[in-house]
């Protein structure tokens, strides 16, 4: 499998805050990648060092097995469409879509108006007088329609209603099957786009925290619900991923369990439930632990 | 498809229900990989592991440049599995609940026919 992207020890600093810090992953090529994390983790930092938008304080990065910054030869098979793209004054819909081929090799006009048709996007509407979702809906379509080997999607979808949100799922998957390509998706919607993702990348306060195949991160929690002292003797000396709990009931996560662990639990009267993508890591990124005693 | 359990997993054993329904007739060809990965909004790569789960258990076979058929025998093959996890599935659990209800096994025994009747 060929790497289209390799980074090492990326730091990235503006003055005393580090944005990136010493994040080293390679993305595998044709894969869905999820970029997730919180706001101000660092994912528009990173995808920006990525394509040559910002230049790093440390590290190495290679697109395609080059260097990103100042490379046409990388920069025209990448395509970075970001959340609060810009475009020139008194720019139509129609001009995005008569430029853009000027930059993508790989565009296909076709796909492009079935998208329009789709988003329903009035082409003719000055890009200033379009509303949040039809923005979005324009980045979106560049996105697809450009079937850059690179594509990068940034929030690509704020003010997008749902059935808007799923015609970009569809069309992406539908799109990635016949032309298969490298795509980084960065987004809040972690519920949505789960099951799209072949891995997942988490970076918290600057740093990677999980890189892992997307089936292998979903089956890597579970949460152990029960009366207090139940739950504690089960769980014992386990990795605690979270832990939650009012009067004498107790919620804990805890790392994936085993066929004879689950049984276990069951036995000992304790109800399993699944953690979902989200759920994890929200878990993972947030410091937040509470547990709610009540005074007897 | 929900959280519970791996999504290829759930792939196989929707594909199983559709065997077993006749949905997907034995010798029939059966959906590609993308279009599996379409209609479920999944990744391709979760869709063609569920597909292989399929095909490592002889229930599907790989024609070249073809596509994926149901083997023969693949329905009896799916029901003989299903029945033999059956009991710890399916019936263990019903008795645990039952058990913390206070309902004793003729009880039981006696909603379950009382159901069949109705049914």
């Amino acid at each position: 499998m060929t790497s289209t992207i390799e980074v090492h020890n990326l730091t990235k600093r503006f003055g005393k805050l580090i944005a990136v810090n010493d994040v080293s992953f390679s993305v595998t090529e044709n894969k869905i990648y999820g970029l997730l994390g919180r706001n101000g983790a660092g994912k528009t930092t990173l995808m920006q060092l990525l394509t040559g938008q910002e230049f790093a304080t440390k590290g190495t990065i290679s697109l395609f097995g080059q260097a990103p910054v100042e490379n046409a030869k990388v920069l025209q098979n990448t395509c970075f469409i970001k959340e609060s793209q810009r475009y020139p004054e008194n720019f139509r819909p129609k001009d995005v879509f008569t430029t853009a081929p000027w930059f993508f090799a790989n565009w296909d006009p076709k796909f492009a108006e079935r998208l329009i048709a789709d988003f329903r996007l009035p082409l003719n509407r000055p890009i200033k007088k379009l509303s949040r979702g039809q923005l979005s809906s324009i980045g979106v379509i560049v996105g697809l329609a450009s079937r850059a080997p690179l594509t990068f999607f940034d929030e690509p979808y704020l003010g997008l209603d749902a059935v808007a949100r799923h015609i970009f799922y569809d069309r992406l998957l539908e799109d990635y099957a016949n032309h298969p390509r490298t795509v980084v998706l960065s987004t809040h919607l972690i519920d949505e786009v789960s099951n799209l993702l072949e891995h997942v990348l988490v970076i918290d306060d600057g740093k990677l925290i999980i890189n892992e195949d997307a089936e292998t991160l979903r089956n890597r929690a579970t949460t152990v619900v029960g009366m207090k002292t139940a739950v504690d003797t089960f769980v014992g000396a386990r990795k605690v991923l979270h832990r939650d709990g009012i009067g004498g009931l107790s919620s804990v996560t805890v790392a994936g369990l085993n066929e004879s662990e689950r049984r276990d639990a069951k036995a000992a009267g304790l109800e399993l439930s699944p953690v979902s993508l989200q759920q994890l890591i929200i878990q993972l990124t947030s410091t937040d632990t509470k547990e709610f005693e009540v005074s007897a | 498809m929900d959280d519970s359990r791996p999504i290829f997993a759930q792939v196989a054993e929707n594909i199983e229900n559709d065997i077993i329904s006749g949905a997907l007739p034995e010798e029939g060809q059966v959906p590609s990989t993308n279009e599996f990965a379409a209609f479920y909004r999944i990744n391709p790569a979760t869709a063609l592991k569920g597909v292989n789960v399929l095909v490592d258990e002889g229930i599907l076979y790989k024609k070249r440049g073809i596509g994926m058929f149901v083997a023969t025998g693949a329905q009896e093959q799916i029901t003989g599995a299903r029945r033999d996890k059956f009991s710890s599935e399916y019936v263990r659990p019903l008795l645990a609940e039952a058990e913390k209800l206070g309902i004793n096994s003729t009880q039981l025994t006696q909603m379950i026919a009382k159901e069949a009747k109705n049914s």
